[in-house]
């Protein structure tokens, strides 16, 4: 086999989303349509998707997708979870046989409640307890990963291009009203089932185009708060961040996108808005090791909403249209266009400059 | 030339991403030209059908291939839909139009011939160019010219009608860049960052630049009557291209940057 270098293997990691203000649903086919024209990008060791709006029949519970190496652990975690949690549903994620797609994991999903009792005895909230058991059975038990975690949303991702793995996982058969997508170019970790993206906590997730050149330094930061990175990959500690600065600290989403693309201080310096002048310099000041420098595209799924955000030097490329009550957002306009010929108003976010679109209140 | 401008106005520019197969036909008598379906091509094939043809080439229904006419010394190329990017890199002498936006690093270490965009281009445009010109309509991303230079008679050219993203000239060693700011008047005419380690060739903005921050070591002033003079060679045909007027064009404010060799570029990246 020929390694890069000696062949030249053009490609760089693709994203694209889409989502509709109104909270109308659409298939996941449409966005891995999206992932076609951007083929090259990926190189086949990993593909993925996120759905929000997916599960409304089970809209009240938590959708654990999990990953087992064999039945042994399965039935281990099985009983694991039954001390913390209710399951009201427990099942094979479906999946199409397809030659694309080989070795896959055991793929189950749980939808749970926690148990009030446990919740009352360790005086946790309840997502707060779904977060730790998250963390507990990805640190703790061997061939066991949680990989989605959210209420009505879910993840789905294998090693393989995103255009098989939607086909492996029958997306065509789920309606939401968001929808991300991930095709992987590994750089310098391994392509596994785990390592594809996205990276999901409850309902974030995270899909990533780059590398963070701030890994150990974020990763040090956040595992003093409980997180731990077990994924072997550094999109993971985006998750966790975002996780962090959101739900823990209260930021806005606008705040969080302050600080993990902070601008230099220089252009801060020369702001002439004292009051955003201000915001900047204090979130720099308190979160610092949080800043996360390297090239970067992501975008941020959480329940009602998507955040697309670019490095502050913007090393990678991302673009945004719309057409009607939908939005979209991906690393090439070829991939907008895929989903949508018509789509209007192209544009390309500035480095560190957040786009954020939420469903209209009481649509999702 | 006019025969490309020709099709892109009166025909395909009025067409969705595809054509019937008959329009097709009677587009190839028409011009004398192949029309190239790219709807079921991939970057490769289509990249040899364009090289396969012995006339000059209509793309029609492209969407994100890539390296499109990389290398290509000859022949006249226009495209209807999106192409993927690196768009004509090492470029030695072919025309392309496209009648839509362009993806990132259009004119990649470009060498002769010329790119002429009837929307906006994305980062990394004429990147280590050194012959040629790049004609935008519209507006660039990030880091357009990065590390732009200029050899012997080899002198290229960008002009960008729109603004420009933060980084343009990034590195410039050579070669001329022009950004016009005529789409949005209201707007920064160029981001953050010019002309971070300049250290040659030649810049021109529509704009007083009062609220533009430039290295220590470029020089920024207004452009003079020989500055202006210089700059005619440069957009005479952009505006014949994209139906200006030129002398409305010229009727603004214009910054010239040149690196001033005394106080060369030090560092960017390290003291964040």
């Amino acid at each position: 086999m020929k390694l890069e270098g000696q062949v030249r293997i053009p490609s760089g990691c693709a994203i694209a989303a889409v989502i509709s203000k109104e909270g109308n649903t659409m298939s996941g086919e449409r966005v891995a349509d999206a992932m076609k024209p951007m083929h090259d990008r990926s190189n086949g060791l990993g593909g993925g998707f996120a759905g929000y709006g997916i599960y409304p029949a089970y809209k009240d519970f938590y959708a654990l997708h999990m990953f087992f190496d064999e039945r042994s652990t399965r039935k281990n975690c099985e009983i694991f979870l039954k001390e913390r949690f209710e399951i009201v549903k427990s099942e094979i994620i479906p999946t199409r046989k397809i030659p694309a797609i080989t070795d896959e994991p055991i793929i189950w999903r749980y939808f749970v409640a926690p148990l009030q009792s446990v919740l009352a005895n360790l005086q946790l909230d309840e997502k707060e307890f779904v977060a730790r058991t998250v963390m507990k059975i990805n640190t703790e038990m061997n061939g066991a990963y949680v990989f989605s975690s959210g209420k009505n949303m879910g993840t789905f991702k294998a090693v393989g291009f995103p255009e098989d793995v939607a086909l492996f996982y029958k997306l065509e058969e789920y309606a939401g009203y968001s929808w991300t997508a991930h095709g992987r170019y590994p750089t310098n970790t391994p392509g596994w089932w785990g390592g594809a993206h996205p990276f999901a906590l409850l309902d974030y997730s995270i899909v990533h185009n780059g590398e963070i050149s701030s890994y150990d330094a974020n990763r040090r930061f956040i595992e003093m708060f409980g997180y731990k990175c077990t994924l072997q990959t550094d999109t993971e500690v985006i998750t966790y961040i975002m996780d962090y600065l959101v739900r823990i600290q209260g930021l806005t989403l606008d705040e969080a996108a302050s600080v993990i693309a902070a601008p230099f201080w220089s252009t801060i310096e020369d702001k002439t808005d004292i009051e955003d002048k201000e915001k900047h310099i204090y979130l720099r000041t308190l979160f610092p090791s949080l800043l996360i420098t390297g090239p970067f595209s992501i975008v941020l799924g959480f329940n009602g909403g998507l955040m697309a955000l670019n490095d502050r030097l913007k090393l990678r490329s991302m673009v945004v249209g719309e057409k009607d009550d939908k939005v979209f957002i991906a690393s090439e306009e070829a991939a907008i266009r895929m989903m949508e010929p018509d789509a209007t108003g192209i544009w390309a976010p500035a480095g560190g400059e957040p786009v954020i679109v939420k469903v209209k209140d009481g649509a999702y | 030339m006019t025969l490309k401008t020709h099709i892109g106005d009166e025909k395909i520019a009025l067409l969705p991403f595809f054509i019937s197969k008959s329009i097709e036909k009677s587009l190839e008598v028409r011009y004398n030209i192949m029309v190239i379906d790219a709807r079921s091509l991939d970057y490769k094939a289509l990249n040899d059908t364009l090289r396969k043809s012995e006339k000059d080439c209509s793309i029609v229904g492209c969407c994100g291939q890539r390296f499109i006419a990389a290398g290509m010394s000859q022949k006249d190329i226009t495209i209807q839909g999106i192409p993927g990017n690196a768009l004509g890199a090492y470029l030695n002498g072919a025309c392309i139009t496209v009648n839509g936006s362009v993806q990132d690093a259009v004119g990649d270490t470009m060498n002769a011939g010329k790119i002429i965009v009837h929307g906006n281009i994305g980062d990394a445009a004429g990147y280590a160019m050194r012959g040629g010109r790049i004609f935008v309509k519209g507006n660039a991303g990030y880091r357009a010219g990065i590390h732009m230079k200029a050899y012997n008679e080899k002198m290229p050219v960008m002009v960008i009608g729109g603004t420009a993203g933060s980084f343009l000239g990034e590195y410039q060693a050579g070669g001329v860049i022009v950004v016009l700011g005529l789409s949005a008047p209201d707007k920064k005419i160029v981001g953050y960052f010019p002309c971070t380690g300049m250290h040659g060739g030649k810049m021109f903005l529509r704009s007083d630049c009062s609220n533009v921050k430039f290295p220590d070591q470029v020089t920024a002033r207004a452009a003079g009557a020989a500055d202006l003079e210089e700059l005619k060679t440069y957009i005479a045909e952009y505006c014949d291209l994209f139906g200006y007027d030129i002398q409305t064009v010229l009727a603004a404010p214009f910054t010239v940057v040149t690196p001033d060799s005394r106080n060369p570029y030090k560092q960017m990246y390290v003291a964040n």
